[in-house]
Protein backbone atom coordinates (compact mmCIF):
# COMPACT_ATOMS: atom_id res chain seq x y z
CA UNK A 1 0.00 0.00 0.00
CA UNK A 2 2.65 2.15 1.06
CA UNK A 3 5.03 1.57 -2.18
CA UNK A 4 2.22 2.00 -4.43
CA UNK A 5 1.39 5.11 -2.63
CA UNK A 6 4.93 5.92 -3.49
CA UNK A 7 4.77 5.25 -6.81
CA UNK A 8 1.79 7.29 -7.23
CA UNK A 9 2.94 10.10 -5.81
CA UNK A 10 6.30 9.81 -8.05
CA UNK A 11 4.26 9.76 -11.05
CA UNK A 12 2.32 13.22 -9.68
CA UNK A 13 5.75 14.87 -9.19
CA UNK A 14 6.50 13.38 -13.03
CA UNK A 15 4.00 14.67 -14.39
CA UNK A 16 4.23 18.03 -12.34
CA UNK A 17 7.83 18.52 -13.56
CA UNK A 18 6.55 17.75 -17.28
CA UNK A 19 4.13 20.02 -17.09
CA UNK A 20 6.44 22.95 -16.36
CA UNK A 21 8.60 21.85 -19.21
CA UNK A 22 5.98 21.69 -21.12
CA UNK A 23 4.76 25.81 -19.88
CA UNK A 24 7.90 26.86 -20.05
CA UNK A 25 7.77 25.52 -24.10
CA UNK A 26 4.43 26.95 -24.85
CA UNK A 27 5.76 30.61 -23.15
CA UNK A 28 9.59 30.43 -24.82
CA UNK A 29 7.35 29.94 -28.49
CA UNK A 30 5.49 33.29 -28.29
CA UNK A 31 8.20 35.13 -26.23
CA UNK A 32 10.04 34.05 -29.56
CA UNK A 33 7.86 34.97 -31.77
CA UNK A 34 7.68 38.45 -30.03
CA UNK A 35 11.33 39.30 -29.85
CA UNK A 36 12.05 37.86 -33.21
CA UNK A 37 9.46 39.39 -35.03
CA UNK A 38 10.36 42.81 -33.00
CA UNK A 39 14.50 42.13 -34.23
CA UNK A 40 12.89 41.72 -37.79
CA UNK A 41 10.98 45.12 -37.45
CA UNK A 42 10.14 47.38 -34.55
CA UNK A 43 6.50 47.48 -36.12
CA UNK A 44 5.90 44.34 -34.87
CA UNK A 45 5.46 45.58 -31.55
CA UNK A 46 2.01 45.93 -33.44
CA UNK A 47 2.28 41.77 -32.86
CA UNK A 48 3.84 41.59 -29.42
CA UNK A 49 0.57 43.42 -28.72
CA UNK A 50 -1.87 41.17 -29.91
CA UNK A 51 0.10 38.23 -28.62
CA UNK A 52 0.38 39.49 -24.85
CA UNK A 53 -3.03 40.75 -24.64
CA UNK A 54 -4.52 37.40 -26.07
CA UNK A 55 -2.11 35.31 -23.55
CA UNK A 56 -3.33 36.93 -20.82
CA UNK A 57 -7.03 36.56 -21.75
CA UNK A 58 -6.23 32.88 -22.23
CA UNK A 59 -4.82 32.26 -19.05
CA UNK A 60 -7.58 34.24 -17.35
CA UNK A 61 -10.50 32.73 -19.06
CA UNK A 62 -8.84 29.08 -18.11
CA UNK A 63 -7.80 29.87 -14.41
CA UNK A 64 -11.64 31.19 -13.74
CA UNK A 65 -13.24 29.16 -15.99
CA UNK A 66 -14.84 32.08 -17.22
CA UNK A 67 -17.21 31.07 -20.13
CA UNK A 68 -19.82 33.42 -21.35
CA UNK A 69 -22.12 30.29 -22.38
CA UNK A 70 -22.29 29.06 -19.09
CA UNK A 71 -23.54 32.57 -17.86
CA UNK A 72 -26.51 32.36 -20.57
CA UNK A 73 -27.34 28.21 -19.83
CA UNK A 74 -26.31 27.38 -16.49
CA UNK A 75 -28.94 29.99 -14.81
CA UNK A 76 -31.56 27.73 -17.00
CA UNK A 77 -30.02 24.92 -17.01
CA UNK A 78 -29.01 24.07 -13.06
CA UNK A 79 -29.99 27.42 -11.72
CA UNK A 80 -26.42 28.98 -11.14
CA UNK A 81 -25.78 32.44 -11.39
CA UNK A 82 -22.42 32.69 -11.40
CA UNK A 83 -21.21 33.03 -14.62
CA UNK A 84 -23.61 35.87 -15.27
CA UNK A 85 -22.40 37.70 -12.30
CA UNK A 86 -18.41 37.44 -13.74
CA UNK A 87 -20.09 38.97 -17.00
CA UNK A 88 -21.57 41.47 -15.52
CA UNK A 89 -18.26 42.56 -12.96
CA UNK A 90 -16.57 42.17 -16.76
CA UNK A 91 -18.47 44.32 -18.46
CA UNK A 92 -18.60 46.79 -16.02
CA UNK A 93 -14.46 46.81 -15.25
CA UNK A 94 -14.20 47.07 -18.97
CA UNK A 95 -16.68 49.79 -19.55
CA UNK A 96 -15.05 51.89 -16.80
CA UNK A 97 -11.47 51.52 -18.28
CA UNK A 98 -13.12 51.94 -22.11
CA UNK A 99 -14.71 55.38 -20.79
CA UNK A 100 -11.27 56.23 -19.96
CA UNK A 101 -9.58 55.37 -22.91
CA UNK A 102 -12.43 57.23 -24.65
CA UNK A 103 -12.02 60.38 -22.33
CA UNK A 104 -8.44 60.57 -23.47
CA UNK A 105 -8.95 59.93 -26.88
CA UNK A 106 -7.53 56.97 -27.34
CA UNK A 107 -10.46 54.52 -28.41
CA UNK A 108 -10.55 52.11 -30.91
CA UNK A 109 -13.99 50.96 -31.05
CA UNK A 110 -16.02 51.73 -34.08
CA UNK A 111 -19.98 50.93 -33.11
CA UNK A 112 -21.88 48.16 -35.01
CA UNK A 113 -25.07 48.89 -37.06
CA UNK A 114 -28.35 48.90 -34.29
CA UNK A 115 -31.00 46.88 -35.61
CA UNK A 116 -32.92 43.78 -34.80
CA UNK A 117 -30.40 41.17 -36.85
CA UNK A 118 -28.64 41.49 -33.76
CA UNK A 119 -31.10 39.91 -31.83
CA UNK A 120 -31.15 36.76 -34.40
CA UNK A 121 -27.66 36.65 -34.89
CA UNK A 122 -27.86 36.31 -31.18
CA UNK A 123 -30.14 33.91 -30.42
CA UNK A 124 -29.02 31.65 -33.62
CA UNK A 125 -24.97 31.82 -31.70
CA UNK A 126 -26.60 31.17 -28.20
CA UNK A 127 -27.76 27.81 -29.36
CA UNK A 128 -25.00 27.25 -31.17
CA UNK A 129 -22.78 28.05 -28.31
CA UNK A 130 -24.87 25.90 -25.95
CA UNK A 131 -24.80 22.82 -28.62
CA UNK A 132 -21.23 23.48 -28.88
CA UNK A 133 -20.40 23.18 -25.17
CA UNK A 134 -18.70 26.69 -25.00
CA UNK A 135 -19.26 29.82 -26.41
CA UNK A 136 -16.15 31.08 -28.92
CA UNK A 137 -13.72 32.56 -25.96
CA UNK A 138 -14.17 28.95 -24.24
CA UNK A 139 -13.90 26.55 -27.26
CA UNK A 140 -10.63 28.37 -27.66
CA UNK A 141 -9.17 28.09 -24.20
CA UNK A 142 -10.57 24.54 -23.94
CA UNK A 143 -9.05 23.65 -27.01
CA UNK A 144 -6.05 24.59 -24.96
CA UNK A 145 -6.85 22.45 -22.10
CA UNK A 146 -6.46 20.10 -24.82
CA UNK A 147 -10.13 19.63 -25.55
CA UNK A 148 -10.10 18.08 -28.98
CA UNK A 149 -13.76 18.94 -29.00
CA UNK A 150 -13.50 22.18 -28.33
CA UNK A 151 -10.97 22.20 -30.98
CA UNK A 152 -13.48 21.02 -33.10
CA UNK A 153 -15.89 23.87 -32.62
CA UNK A 154 -13.35 26.20 -33.54
CA UNK A 155 -12.51 24.48 -36.77
CA UNK A 156 -16.30 24.29 -37.14
CA UNK A 157 -17.36 27.89 -36.55
CA UNK A 158 -14.26 28.99 -38.93
CA UNK A 159 -15.58 27.20 -41.97
CA UNK A 160 -18.84 27.63 -41.46
CA UNK A 161 -18.13 31.48 -41.60
CA UNK A 162 -16.20 31.50 -44.71
CA UNK A 163 -17.94 28.72 -46.59
CA UNK A 164 -21.44 31.45 -45.40
CA UNK A 165 -20.28 34.19 -46.27
CA UNK A 166 -18.97 33.19 -49.38
CA UNK A 167 -22.21 30.74 -50.47
CA UNK A 168 -23.47 32.20 -54.01
CA UNK A 169 -26.00 30.76 -56.38
CA UNK A 170 -29.53 30.65 -55.57
CA UNK A 171 -29.09 32.17 -51.75
CA UNK A 172 -28.02 35.24 -53.21
CA UNK A 173 -32.01 35.28 -55.04
CA UNK A 174 -33.20 35.29 -51.38
CA UNK A 175 -33.01 38.94 -50.34
CA UNK A 176 -35.29 41.92 -50.18
CA UNK A 177 -34.93 43.85 -53.19
CA UNK A 178 -34.30 46.52 -51.28
CA UNK A 179 -31.29 44.96 -50.17
CA UNK A 180 -30.24 44.49 -53.43
CA UNK A 181 -30.90 47.69 -54.45
CA UNK A 182 -28.99 49.30 -52.35
CA UNK A 183 -26.30 47.15 -52.51
CA UNK A 184 -26.00 47.69 -55.85
CA UNK A 185 -25.74 51.32 -55.64
CA UNK A 186 -22.87 51.33 -53.67
CA UNK A 187 -20.38 51.21 -56.33
CA UNK A 188 -18.12 48.39 -55.24
CA UNK A 189 -15.52 46.85 -57.09
CA UNK A 190 -17.07 43.95 -59.64
CA UNK A 191 -14.64 41.90 -58.40
CA UNK A 192 -16.60 41.20 -55.09
CA UNK A 193 -20.16 42.50 -56.30
CA UNK A 194 -20.19 41.04 -59.84
CA UNK A 195 -22.35 37.79 -58.54
CA UNK A 196 -23.34 39.05 -54.78
CA UNK A 197 -23.94 36.68 -52.81
CA UNK A 198 -26.92 36.63 -49.79
CA UNK A 199 -24.31 37.81 -47.43
CA UNK A 200 -22.98 40.20 -49.84
CA UNK A 201 -26.10 42.06 -49.94
CA UNK A 202 -27.40 41.30 -46.23
CA UNK A 203 -23.93 43.55 -45.50
CA UNK A 204 -23.95 46.28 -47.82
CA UNK A 205 -27.99 46.35 -48.52
CA UNK A 206 -28.67 45.67 -44.91
CA UNK A 207 -26.05 46.26 -42.37
CA UNK A 208 -24.29 49.53 -43.88
CA UNK A 209 -27.93 51.47 -43.98
CA UNK A 210 -27.69 50.43 -40.58
CA UNK A 211 -27.69 53.82 -38.29
CA UNK A 212 -24.09 53.04 -35.92
CA UNK A 213 -23.93 55.11 -33.00
CA UNK A 214 -22.70 54.38 -29.04
CA UNK A 215 -25.59 55.90 -26.72
CA UNK A 216 -22.71 58.75 -26.64
CA UNK A 217 -23.92 60.09 -29.83
CA UNK A 218 -27.50 59.20 -29.26
CA UNK A 219 -27.61 61.84 -26.64
CA UNK A 220 -25.93 64.17 -29.03
CA UNK A 221 -22.47 63.88 -27.20
CA UNK A 222 -19.40 62.95 -28.08
CA UNK A 223 -17.58 59.69 -27.10
CA UNK A 224 -14.38 61.06 -26.75
CA UNK A 225 -15.78 63.74 -23.96
CA UNK A 226 -15.88 63.44 -20.45
CA UNK A 227 -19.83 63.28 -20.05
CA UNK A 228 -20.37 61.47 -23.16
CA UNK A 229 -17.41 58.25 -22.27
CA UNK A 230 -18.22 58.16 -18.66
CA UNK A 231 -22.64 59.62 -18.13
CA UNK A 232 -23.84 58.30 -21.45
CA UNK A 233 -21.38 54.97 -22.83
CA UNK A 234 -20.74 53.80 -19.38
CA UNK A 235 -23.38 55.61 -16.59
CA UNK A 236 -25.96 54.39 -19.19
CA UNK A 237 -24.95 51.98 -22.03
CA UNK A 238 -23.09 49.32 -19.35
CA UNK A 239 -23.56 50.05 -15.31
CA UNK A 240 -27.19 50.64 -15.67
CA UNK A 241 -27.94 48.11 -17.78
CA UNK A 242 -25.54 45.50 -15.85
CA UNK A 243 -27.66 46.47 -12.44
CA UNK A 244 -30.56 45.65 -14.16
CA UNK A 245 -29.59 42.37 -15.53
CA UNK A 246 -28.30 41.49 -11.87
CA UNK A 247 -31.42 42.68 -10.13
CA UNK A 248 -33.40 40.04 -12.52
CA UNK A 249 -30.88 36.97 -11.85
CA UNK A 250 -31.38 38.23 -7.83
CA UNK A 251 -34.76 38.51 -8.02
CA UNK A 252 -35.22 34.94 -9.99
CA UNK A 253 -32.80 32.91 -9.01
CA UNK A 254 -30.72 34.07 -6.07
CA UNK A 255 -33.05 35.85 -3.56
CA UNK A 256 -35.30 32.25 -2.87
CA UNK A 257 -32.34 30.67 -1.63
CA UNK A 258 -31.00 33.64 0.43
CA UNK A 259 -34.11 34.36 2.10
CA UNK A 260 -35.01 31.19 3.10
CA UNK A 261 -30.98 30.53 4.73
CA UNK A 262 -31.35 34.14 6.17
CA UNK A 263 -34.72 33.00 7.98
CA UNK A 264 -33.34 29.60 8.96
CA UNK A 265 -30.77 31.44 10.88
CA UNK A 266 -33.61 33.51 12.57
CA UNK A 267 -33.07 36.89 10.77
CA UNK A 268 -35.17 39.36 9.88
CA UNK A 269 -36.23 40.38 6.41
CA UNK A 270 -36.28 44.10 4.36
CA UNK A 271 -34.43 46.39 2.51
CA UNK A 272 -31.41 45.54 4.20
CA UNK A 273 -31.89 41.95 3.24
CA UNK A 274 -32.29 41.90 0.45
CA UNK A 275 -28.82 44.32 -0.24
CA UNK A 276 -27.00 42.05 1.61
CA UNK A 277 -28.89 39.05 -0.24
CA UNK A 278 -27.75 40.92 -3.47
CA UNK A 279 -23.73 41.84 -2.35
CA UNK A 280 -23.85 37.75 -0.79
CA UNK A 281 -24.57 37.09 -5.25
CA UNK A 282 -22.45 39.14 -6.40
CA UNK A 283 -19.43 37.90 -4.41
CA UNK A 284 -20.20 34.32 -3.90
CA UNK A 285 -17.49 33.26 -6.61
CA UNK A 286 -14.35 35.52 -5.99
CA UNK A 287 -12.54 33.46 -8.56
CA UNK A 288 -15.12 34.19 -10.80
CA UNK A 289 -14.93 37.98 -9.66
CA UNK A 290 -11.37 38.56 -9.93
CA UNK A 291 -10.95 37.34 -13.00
CA UNK A 292 -13.81 39.41 -14.31
CA UNK A 293 -11.84 42.68 -13.14
CA UNK A 294 -8.81 41.03 -14.81
CA UNK A 295 -10.36 40.39 -17.88
CA UNK A 296 -12.27 44.26 -17.75
CA UNK A 297 -8.89 45.90 -17.12
CA UNK A 298 -6.96 44.13 -19.95
CA UNK A 299 -9.31 44.66 -22.25
CA UNK A 300 -9.54 48.27 -22.01
CA UNK A 301 -6.02 48.40 -21.27
CA UNK A 302 -5.59 46.84 -25.08
CA UNK A 303 -7.35 49.73 -26.98
CA UNK A 304 -4.99 52.11 -24.93
CA UNK A 305 -2.07 49.86 -26.29
CA UNK A 306 -2.97 49.61 -29.45
CA UNK A 307 -4.02 52.86 -30.10
CA UNK A 308 -0.42 54.41 -29.07
CA UNK A 309 1.13 51.68 -31.18
CA UNK A 310 -1.24 52.98 -34.37
CA UNK A 311 -0.54 56.52 -33.17
CA UNK A 312 3.63 55.97 -32.73
CA UNK A 313 3.49 54.35 -36.40
CA UNK A 314 1.70 56.39 -38.16
CA UNK A 315 -1.02 53.31 -39.24
CA UNK A 316 -4.65 53.12 -39.03
CA UNK A 317 -5.05 49.64 -39.30
CA UNK A 318 -2.66 46.74 -39.53
CA UNK A 319 -2.04 46.20 -43.22
CA UNK A 320 0.40 49.46 -43.07
CA UNK A 321 2.60 47.47 -41.61
CA UNK A 322 1.94 44.78 -43.73
CA UNK A 323 2.64 46.81 -46.41
CA UNK A 324 5.43 48.17 -45.33
CA UNK A 325 7.29 44.87 -44.39
CA UNK A 326 6.59 43.62 -48.28
CA UNK A 327 4.04 40.87 -46.75
CA UNK A 328 0.92 42.38 -47.94
CA UNK A 329 -0.56 39.55 -49.96
CA UNK A 330 -4.22 39.02 -48.88
CA UNK A 331 -5.20 42.82 -47.67
CA UNK A 332 -8.50 43.46 -48.73
CA UNK A 333 -9.50 45.64 -51.42
CA UNK A 334 -9.84 48.81 -49.58
CA UNK A 335 -6.40 47.94 -48.25
CA UNK A 336 -6.98 46.73 -44.51
CA UNK A 337 -7.08 43.54 -42.74
CA UNK A 338 -9.00 42.89 -40.03
CA UNK A 339 -7.91 44.43 -37.46
CA UNK A 340 -10.38 45.59 -34.40
CA UNK A 341 -7.86 46.74 -31.95
CA UNK A 342 -9.71 45.33 -28.75
CA UNK A 343 -10.71 41.34 -28.19
CA UNK A 344 -12.28 39.58 -31.08
CA UNK A 345 -12.52 35.82 -31.58
CA UNK A 346 -14.85 34.22 -34.42
CA UNK A 347 -13.39 36.48 -37.75
CA UNK A 348 -9.47 34.81 -37.15
CA UNK A 349 -10.98 31.45 -37.31
CA UNK A 350 -13.14 32.58 -40.19
CA UNK A 351 -9.96 33.85 -41.71
CA UNK A 352 -7.54 30.66 -41.22
CA UNK A 353 -10.60 28.78 -42.89
CA UNK A 354 -10.46 31.28 -45.95
CA UNK A 355 -6.78 31.16 -46.55
CA UNK A 356 -7.01 27.24 -45.86
CA UNK A 357 -9.29 27.62 -48.91
CA UNK A 358 -7.49 29.11 -50.90
CA UNK A 359 -4.75 26.57 -50.86
CA UNK A 360 -7.02 24.28 -51.58
CA UNK A 361 -7.93 25.75 -55.04
CA UNK A 362 -11.15 28.12 -53.91
CA UNK A 363 -10.97 31.83 -54.24
CA UNK A 364 -12.50 33.26 -50.96
CA UNK A 365 -11.70 36.66 -52.32
CA UNK A 366 -14.79 37.67 -54.51
CA UNK A 367 -17.03 38.39 -51.35
CA UNK A 368 -17.70 41.91 -49.54
CA UNK A 369 -16.55 40.11 -46.57
CA UNK A 370 -13.03 38.66 -47.41
CA UNK A 371 -12.05 40.81 -50.39
CA UNK A 372 -13.73 43.83 -49.39
CA UNK A 373 -13.24 44.10 -45.92
CA UNK A 374 -11.42 41.93 -43.23
CA UNK A 375 -8.33 40.54 -46.42
CA UNK A 376 -7.06 36.93 -45.93
CA UNK A 377 -3.71 37.34 -44.89
CA UNK A 378 -1.47 34.71 -44.41
CA UNK A 379 -2.14 33.52 -40.84
CA UNK A 380 1.83 33.84 -39.61
CA UNK A 381 1.51 37.57 -40.86
CA UNK A 382 -2.08 38.05 -39.77
CA UNK A 383 -1.43 39.85 -36.53
CA UNK A 384 -4.68 40.05 -34.84
CA UNK A 385 -5.49 36.42 -35.12
CA UNK A 386 -2.55 35.98 -33.37
CA UNK A 387 -4.16 37.14 -30.06
CA UNK A 388 -6.65 34.21 -30.32
CA UNK A 389 -3.44 31.56 -31.00
CA UNK A 390 -2.04 32.93 -27.86
CA UNK A 391 -5.33 32.29 -25.50
CA UNK A 392 -5.21 29.12 -26.49
CA UNK A 393 -1.28 28.75 -25.37
CA UNK A 394 -2.13 30.90 -22.44
CA UNK A 395 -4.88 28.66 -21.61
CA UNK A 396 -2.66 25.72 -22.20
CA UNK A 397 0.18 27.39 -20.07
CA UNK A 398 -2.30 27.81 -16.89
CA UNK A 399 -4.25 24.34 -17.41
CA UNK A 400 -0.48 22.55 -17.31
CA UNK A 401 0.51 24.58 -14.21
CA UNK A 402 -2.63 23.65 -12.37
CA UNK A 403 -2.52 20.16 -13.45
CA UNK A 404 -5.43 20.04 -15.53
CA UNK A 405 -4.25 19.63 -19.29
CA UNK A 406 -4.93 16.46 -20.70
CA UNK A 407 -5.96 15.51 -24.36
CA UNK A 408 -9.40 14.46 -24.07
CA UNK A 409 -10.54 12.92 -27.44
CA UNK A 410 -14.22 13.48 -28.85
CA UNK A 411 -17.24 10.73 -29.25
CA UNK A 412 -19.42 10.43 -31.94
CA UNK A 413 -22.40 12.06 -29.69
CA UNK A 414 -19.86 15.11 -28.44
CA UNK A 415 -18.34 15.65 -31.95
CA UNK A 416 -22.37 15.65 -33.53
CA UNK A 417 -23.13 18.54 -31.14
CA UNK A 418 -19.61 20.48 -31.96
CA UNK A 419 -20.31 20.28 -35.59
CA UNK A 420 -24.32 21.44 -35.30
CA UNK A 421 -23.61 24.33 -32.44
CA UNK A 422 -20.03 25.41 -34.47
CA UNK A 423 -21.92 25.88 -37.22
CA UNK A 424 -24.45 27.90 -35.88
CA UNK A 425 -22.39 30.05 -33.94
CA UNK A 426 -20.71 30.76 -37.43
CA UNK A 427 -23.67 31.67 -38.88
CA UNK A 428 -24.66 33.79 -36.25
CA UNK A 429 -21.39 35.73 -35.53
CA UNK A 430 -21.54 36.42 -38.89
CA UNK A 431 -24.84 38.14 -39.06
CA UNK A 432 -23.70 39.61 -35.75
CA UNK A 433 -20.51 41.03 -36.96
CA UNK A 434 -18.83 38.96 -33.70
CA UNK A 435 -19.33 36.69 -31.82
CA UNK A 436 -19.75 36.77 -27.44
CA UNK A 437 -16.56 39.04 -27.52
CA UNK A 438 -16.90 41.04 -30.41
CA UNK A 439 -20.73 41.14 -30.81
CA UNK A 440 -21.51 40.97 -26.90
CA UNK A 441 -18.80 42.09 -24.67
CA UNK A 442 -16.98 44.60 -26.67
CA UNK A 443 -19.76 46.79 -28.21
CA UNK A 444 -22.20 46.22 -24.50
CA UNK A 445 -18.50 47.82 -22.91
CA UNK A 446 -18.29 50.62 -25.21
CA UNK A 447 -21.70 51.94 -24.80
CA UNK A 448 -22.89 50.50 -28.55
CA UNK A 449 -26.42 49.26 -27.11
CA UNK A 450 -26.32 46.48 -30.23
CA UNK A 451 -23.89 44.43 -27.79
CA UNK A 452 -27.16 44.21 -25.36
CA UNK A 453 -29.29 43.09 -28.21
CA UNK A 454 -27.21 40.36 -29.06
CA UNK A 455 -26.65 39.29 -25.56
CA UNK A 456 -30.71 39.15 -25.43
CA UNK A 457 -30.59 36.83 -28.59
CA UNK A 458 -27.82 34.86 -26.59
CA UNK A 459 -30.09 34.32 -23.41
CA UNK A 460 -33.22 33.14 -26.14
CA UNK A 461 -30.98 31.10 -27.93
CA UNK A 462 -29.51 29.51 -24.84
CA UNK A 463 -33.32 29.12 -22.92
CA UNK A 464 -33.90 27.15 -26.16
CA UNK A 465 -31.30 24.91 -26.16
CA UNK A 466 -31.11 23.99 -22.62
CA UNK A 467 -35.15 22.98 -22.84
CA UNK A 468 -33.20 20.35 -25.35
CA UNK A 469 -30.34 19.47 -23.79
CA UNK A 470 -32.74 18.39 -20.37
CA UNK A 471 -34.68 16.31 -22.25
CA UNK A 472 -31.84 14.68 -24.18
CA UNK A 473 -30.25 13.96 -20.39
CA UNK A 474 -33.51 13.01 -19.30
CA UNK A 475 -33.31 10.06 -21.90
CA UNK A 476 -30.29 9.07 -21.59
CA UNK A 477 -30.60 8.99 -17.54
CA UNK A 478 -34.08 7.41 -17.69
CA UNK A 479 -31.87 4.34 -20.64
CA UNK A 480 -29.39 4.31 -17.63
CA UNK A 481 -32.02 3.50 -14.93
CA UNK A 482 -34.17 1.49 -17.17
CA UNK A 483 -31.18 -1.12 -17.87
CA UNK A 484 -29.76 -1.55 -14.72
CA UNK A 485 -31.98 -3.42 -12.03
CA UNK A 486 -30.50 -1.87 -9.18
CA UNK A 487 -31.23 1.50 -10.01
CA UNK A 488 -34.58 1.24 -9.72
CA UNK A 489 -35.10 4.00 -7.95
CA UNK B 1 -16.88 7.36 -23.71
CA UNK B 2 -20.40 7.15 -22.81
CA UNK B 3 -22.28 8.17 -19.02
CA UNK B 4 -22.82 5.69 -16.64
CA UNK B 5 -24.76 5.89 -13.59
CA UNK B 6 -25.04 2.94 -11.54
CA UNK B 7 -25.94 2.14 -7.50
CA UNK B 8 -22.23 0.71 -5.70
CA UNK B 9 -23.59 0.12 -2.47
CA UNK B 10 -27.02 0.81 -0.19
CA UNK B 11 -27.27 4.41 -0.28
CA UNK B 12 -24.26 5.00 -2.50
CA UNK B 13 -24.14 5.79 -6.40
CA UNK B 14 -21.37 6.41 -8.70
CA UNK B 15 -22.04 8.90 -11.97
CA UNK B 16 -18.79 8.60 -14.52
CA UNK B 17 -19.18 11.44 -17.08
CA UNK B 18 -15.20 11.74 -17.70
CA UNK B 19 -14.75 13.22 -21.74
CA UNK B 20 -18.17 15.25 -21.61
CA UNK B 21 -17.71 19.19 -22.10
CA UNK B 22 -20.36 21.77 -20.39
CA UNK B 23 -23.00 21.62 -19.53
CA UNK B 24 -23.67 17.76 -19.88
CA UNK B 25 -21.49 16.65 -16.29
CA UNK B 26 -23.61 19.41 -14.75
CA UNK B 27 -26.98 18.39 -16.59
CA UNK B 28 -26.11 14.64 -15.52
CA UNK B 29 -25.22 15.41 -11.71
CA UNK B 30 -28.60 17.46 -11.42
CA UNK B 31 -30.73 14.87 -12.58
CA UNK B 32 -28.62 12.08 -10.68
CA UNK B 33 -29.12 13.75 -7.15
CA UNK B 34 -32.53 14.48 -8.11
CA UNK B 35 -33.05 10.19 -8.10
CA UNK B 36 -30.93 9.82 -4.57
CA UNK B 37 -32.23 9.98 -1.25
CA UNK B 38 -31.41 12.29 1.06
CA UNK B 39 -28.45 11.29 2.95
CA UNK B 40 -27.16 8.96 -0.12
CA UNK B 41 -23.39 9.55 -1.31
CA UNK B 42 -22.63 10.08 -5.14
CA UNK B 43 -19.15 9.48 -6.26
CA UNK B 44 -18.77 11.60 -9.35
CA UNK B 45 -15.90 11.26 -12.21
CA UNK B 46 -15.31 14.29 -14.85
CA UNK B 47 -12.63 15.81 -16.17
CA UNK B 48 -14.59 19.16 -17.42
CA UNK B 49 -13.07 21.73 -15.02
CA UNK B 50 -15.02 24.67 -15.60
CA UNK B 51 -18.20 21.92 -15.09
CA UNK B 52 -16.73 21.88 -11.24
CA UNK B 53 -17.70 25.60 -10.74
CA UNK B 54 -21.25 25.17 -11.70
CA UNK B 55 -21.64 21.90 -9.95
CA UNK B 56 -20.36 23.53 -6.71
CA UNK B 57 -22.39 26.19 -7.06
CA UNK B 58 -25.27 24.19 -7.46
CA UNK B 59 -24.39 21.94 -4.22
CA UNK B 60 -24.11 25.20 -2.33
CA UNK B 61 -27.25 25.82 -3.35
CA UNK B 62 -29.78 23.19 -2.70
CA UNK B 63 -27.64 22.41 1.05
CA UNK B 64 -25.81 19.18 -0.78
CA UNK B 65 -22.33 18.59 1.12
CA UNK B 66 -19.22 17.73 -1.30
CA UNK B 67 -17.50 15.62 0.98
CA UNK B 68 -14.24 14.87 -0.66
CA UNK B 69 -12.79 16.59 -3.67
CA UNK B 70 -9.85 14.93 -5.44
CA UNK B 71 -7.88 15.84 -8.93
CA UNK B 72 -5.65 13.93 -10.76
CA UNK B 73 -4.24 14.82 -14.21
CA UNK B 74 -7.31 16.88 -15.34
CA UNK B 75 -9.51 14.36 -13.74
CA UNK B 76 -11.60 15.22 -10.87
CA UNK B 77 -13.81 12.80 -8.37
CA UNK B 78 -15.88 14.54 -5.82
CA UNK B 79 -17.83 12.49 -3.00
CA UNK B 80 -21.36 14.36 -2.74
CA UNK B 81 -23.91 13.88 -0.24
CA UNK B 82 -27.25 14.83 -0.85
CA UNK B 83 -28.95 17.07 1.83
Amino acid sequence: MEASATIEAGGAVDRSRRNQLWAFLVTGFFLAVSVGAYAVNELYLYLAAYIWFGFVYGMALQSGRFCFSSAFRDLFAVGVPRMVVGIMIATVVFGATAAAVSAAGMSTFHAAPFGVHSVVAGLIFGVGMVLAGGCASSSFYKAGEGNLTAAMVVVTMGVTQALFVDAGGFLGRLVPASWREAALAQGLPASVMAKPGWFDQYTVGYLWQRPTARIAEWMHLGSDSFAGAFVANFLVGVLLPALVVLAVVYAFWARKGFMKKRKREGKPGGAGAELAGFWTMVTSSRGTAITGVVLGVAAGLQMFVTKGLRLRFGIENAAGILAATGHDAGVSLRGTVHDPGHWSVATHSAQWAAWMFQKLGWDMSHNVYFGWSEGIPNPVFNLAAWMSIALVGGAAVMALLNDEFSWKKPTLELSVFAVVGGALMGVGARLGLGCNIGAFFARAANGDASGWLFAVGMTGGAWIAVKFFNWWTERKMAKEVGLATDLQL
Amino acid sequence: MAMKFEKTADGTYALDVKGYVCPHPQLYTKSALSKMKPGDTLKLMFDNASSGESIASMCDRDGDEIIEQTANGGTFVWTIKKS
